[in-house]
């Protein structure tokens, strides 16, 4: 078993309105920073899963967003896996 | 006299209001913590509002899946009614009990106010002694109202004439289809982000969301749905 550190980033689903994320974005814009568009904001998880292998603590992970890590209403996610430090 | 369970979660808080909104019905209501397993023979089931487990994460994703959920789940499933106010909502549509879910308001901000909504759906156990169309006046309170769902699913849910409360005169939180409130295809889990139980009596501004609690009263005769009877704490078809 090693432990792997499993990064979930959950975003609104690309067709909905964010609100925040538009709200990030004009406050950019206000400050000058004229060359940013399209700006959306989620969320950012990481986990320490144990594991017998990579491939096992992102099937883990996976089943953790399908669960509750994510609303599949409203968000999407994708998921990255460090190299597994064994502890 | 029907049973009414209210069930407390951790950052519940207008449970008390919604005890008292259901008592002042005519309902034999009371609280069943998160907790529990057991529904006491509830022939219905409200979630109130406020805000389970701090909404981290989501509002009311941590909160579906608390233990009394399960029996909520089971109740649901046996045709027995089941109202979520607000937070109750998030909780409903987190659980996959009804369709959709509810994010950030489109304008950010927290909205405590009253708003106007429409009554589109009156063969629901919440709202059968309303008048189609009737427009009522009730307070919303709420940062994460704003409805969303698939447009297939928004398509079905007005086709199958399942938006039980509509938004009118404006759209305070960008819902979809300016919707405040929907049902399952069963149409005995009903939904409702405004506040029904915060306007019961005249000394709370007005009363125009008291026949919420009072429609459950008025099914009792005549339930037609499934007939469902509580034995032993189990619900049997009938």
């Amino acid at each position: 078993m090693s432990a792997f550190r499993v990064e979930v980033r959950v975003m609104p689903r690309a067709a909905l309105l964010d609100p925040q994320g538009q709200a990030v974005e004009h406050a950019l814009h206000a400050l000058g920073f004229g060359d940013v568009a399209r700006v959306r904001m989620g969320k950012h998880l990481v986990l320490e899963v144990k594991a017998a292998s990579r491939d096992e603590a992102l099937a883990r992970a996976r089943a953790m967003c399908d669960r509750l890590l994510a609303n599949p209403v409203t968000e999407d996610y994708d998921l990255a896996v460090d190299g597994g430090a064994a502890r | 006299m029907r049973r009414v369970a209210v069930i407390v979660f951790p950052g519940s808080n207008c449970d008390a209001e919604t005890l008292a909104a259901a008592q002042a019905a005519g309902s034999d209501a009371y609280f069943v913590w998160h907790r529990d397993t057991d529904l006491r023979q509830a022939d219905v089931v409200i979630l109130p509002g406020g805000f389970s487990y701090g909404d981290y994460l989501r509002s009311g994703a941590i909160a579906r899946f608390s233990k009394v959920m399960g029996a909520v789940t089971e109740h649901a499933r046996a045709g027995g009614a089941v109202l979520g106010i607000c937070n109750g909502f998030q909780i409903l549509c987190e659980a996959g009990l009804l369709p959709g879910g509810l994010m950030r308001n489109a304008g950010l901000r927290f909205l405590s106010r009253p708003v106007w909504v429409r009554v589109e759906q009156t063969d629901t156990p919440f709202t059968c002694l309303y008048e189609k169309g009737e427009v009522l006046e009730i307070p919303v309170a709420h940062g994460d109202g704003r409805y969303v769902v698939e447009p297939r699913t928004a398509a079905e849910l007005e086709a199958t004439d399942r938006v039980v409360w509509r938004y009118v005169r404006d759209n305070p939180n960008g819902s979809t289809h300016e919707i405040a409130g929907v049902t399952n295809a069963v149409r005995n889990v009903v939904g409702i982000m405004p506040h029904p139980e915060r306007r019961d009596a005249p000394a709370l501004g007005g009363q125009d969301g008291a026949r919420v609690f009072h429609s459950m009263e008025a099914r009792h005769a005549t339930q037609h749905a499934v007939d469902v009877r509580a034995v032993d704490d189990r619900h049997l078809r009938v």
